[in-house]
């Protein structure tokens, strides 16, 4: 029974030493324990956030430099395309050229070789006519080269004027 | 009153524990009993070595005494200040050892009696305000938890924001289990003001308990005195942060027709003191049980005086000495638990005031 009876002197020692632990212990031990674990729960809180925000602005870097290079991609490919038509307009033009000029030398040549035809052909009918007025004068001389001769054309034309 | 909802799995878990260590200890003590009555008949032959009452050595073990045994001899015994205070002769102190003759048997002194370590004054009680060996163990305990928790406090003072080193990193996890697993989840969001005391209990717990599992230490946490201190103390923080709501719940339960309100009154009102009185009884009775068995099972070597039952019950008490660790731990971390299951009942808001019965 002395077992389950409280003794005065232990319980009023028990209530003095332990009120006095706990307001010690509040102020000199809980307080700087709890805050410091408190400081230390917010810097690794703080952290982790930097952590979490130093990805997240990595992979808004990411993003950007893929954007980037994406318009820079479209941009190569933009002007590869205005060069390749650009320089199929100008080999289009070019040969749109060429042949006009080689349409124009040959029309050139086709008139002058006309002109050169004609010129040709005149000469060629100017000498026939020469060669043909020779070959009378020649024919001429000979047959009027008796007197008879020249008698009996005189009276052809006479008799060509009487006819007439 | 039944158990609550909300105490968790692991204190269901630990009063498992403790009923199994009370069992043991109730199976064992019955044997204990009758050997006691073989060493009673063998006191009666008188020689010194037959003189060995079990039931004697156990209780001056677990009990409260002016005096702290070691061991025998001259230098064996501490004596204690004695502090009396009588309507006759007021404040008076003085040494214990005039209680003994250099016999080591008790005597009178100065018309001081001693009585089953109630020092009475002509057969009347007095005021007995004694540094007893529990008062010194209270102060070994409480100095002790001064200098580790000031050293750790300097640790934290000193490297502000850096991982813990040392001392500090064997405390930190104990501090950070008691405020976000026992006393946050039980009291709620305004559990700070209540941290410091709870932690206080739970650090005195638990240091007194491992104190007392140190040969030769006293029983401190199993002393009645002690425990009642600590429950009382519990008990007005309970009360006295309890809001208009838990009085409500308590006299007026709302939610539950008039017929029942009349007879949940006197089961609320008187469930609480009960709730004090279990942690009293809780704690008192595990640590002091465990301290039994330990010491009836040490006591097993001298009724037998063989070697062999040396060798088993030193076995047997290696391993209740282990239980008895776990026990230190769960008896201190149940009872802060349950301090603050109490704390946080009494301080909980109710939204509507129409959902009576929720509780008990």
């Amino acid at each position: 029974m002395e077992l389950l009876t409280p003794g005065t002197g232990l319980i009023f020692w028990q209530l003095v030493v332990f009120l006095a632990l706990v307001f010690l212990l509040a102020k000199m031990a809980w307080k700087p324990i709890l805050s410091g674990l408190k400081e230390r729960e917010t810097s690794i809180q703080d952290a982790l956030d930097a952590a979490e925000k130093a990805k997240s602005e990595m992979a808004a870097l990411k993003s950007d430099n893929e954007k980037l290079l994406r318009e820079a991609r479209e941009e190569r490919d933009k002007i590869l395309r205005d060069a390749r038509s650009a320089a199929s307009r100008l080999q289009d033009e070019a040969q749109a050229l060429a042949k006009k000029s080689a349409d124009k030398i040959i029309e050139d040549a086709r008139a002058a070789i006309q002109t050169e035809k004609q010129a040709a052909l005149r000469d060629v009918r100017n000498q026939v006519a020469q060669f043909s007025l020779e070959i009378a004068e020649k024919v001429i001389r000979k047959n009027l080269a008796g007197d008879k001769a020249q008698k009996e054309l005189a009276e052809t034309y006479i008799k060509d004027l009487k006819m007439n | 009153m039944s158990n609550n909802p909300k105490i968790p799995v692991s204190a269901s878990r630990a009063r498992i524990l403790g009923l199994v260590v009370m069992l043991l200890a109730a199976s064992i003590l019955p044997a204990f009993s009758q050997e006691e009555i073989h060493s009673d008949s063998a006191r009666h032959e008188g020689t010194k070595e037959e003189k060995f009452n079990v039931s004697e050595v156990i209780l001056e073990h677990v009990m409260d005494s002016h005096t702290w045994h070691f061991f025998e001899g001259h230098y064996g015994t501490l004596f204690l200040p004695v502090i009396v205070r009588s309507e006759e002769r007021g404040w008076e102190i003085f040494s214990s050892r005039n209680f003994y003759n250099e016999h080591h048997q008790v005597q009178a002194y100065n018309r001081y009696t001693l009585d089953h370590n109630k020092i009475l004054l002509n057969e009347k009680p007095v005021l007995d305000l004694s540094i007893t060996k529990n008062v010194l163990m209270l102060f070994i305990n409480a100095t002790l938890l001064i200098v580790i928790m000031f050293s750790v406090a300097k640790a934290y003072r000193a490297r502000p924001g850096k991982a813990p080193s040392g001392l500090q990193s064997f405390i930190e996890p104990i501090v950070l289990f008691v405020k976000d697993e026992v006393v946050k989840p039980n009291i709620g969001p305004r559990y700070e003001k209540y941290l410091p005391y709870l932690l206080t209990l739970f650090f005195f717990i638990l240091f007194g308990n491992l104190l007392g599992l140190l040969p030769g230490a006293a029983n401190l946490t199993g002393n009645i005195a002690v425990t009642v201190t600590l429950a009382v103390l519990t008990f007005l923080l309970t009360n006295l942060s309890g809001n208009a709501s838990y009085w409500k719940h308590i006299f007026w339960t709302p939610g539950v027709p008039l017929p029942l309100r009349v007879i949940i009154m006197p089961v609320e009102v008187i469930g609480i003191f009960t709730k004090p009185f279990s942690l009293m009884i809780r704690l008192f009775a595990a640590i002091t049980a465990g301290h039994i068995v330990l010491l009836s099972l040490m006591c097993l070597t001298f009724l037998f005086r063989s070697w062999a039952v040396g060798f088993g019950s030193s076995v047997f008490v290696l391993f209740i000495t282990l239980i008895e660790l776990l026990v230190a731990g769960i008896q201190a971390y149940v009872f802060t638990l349950f301090s603050s299951l109490y704390i946080g009942l009494a301080i909980e808001e109710h939204g509507g005031g129409d959902h009576g019965g929720e509780h008990h």
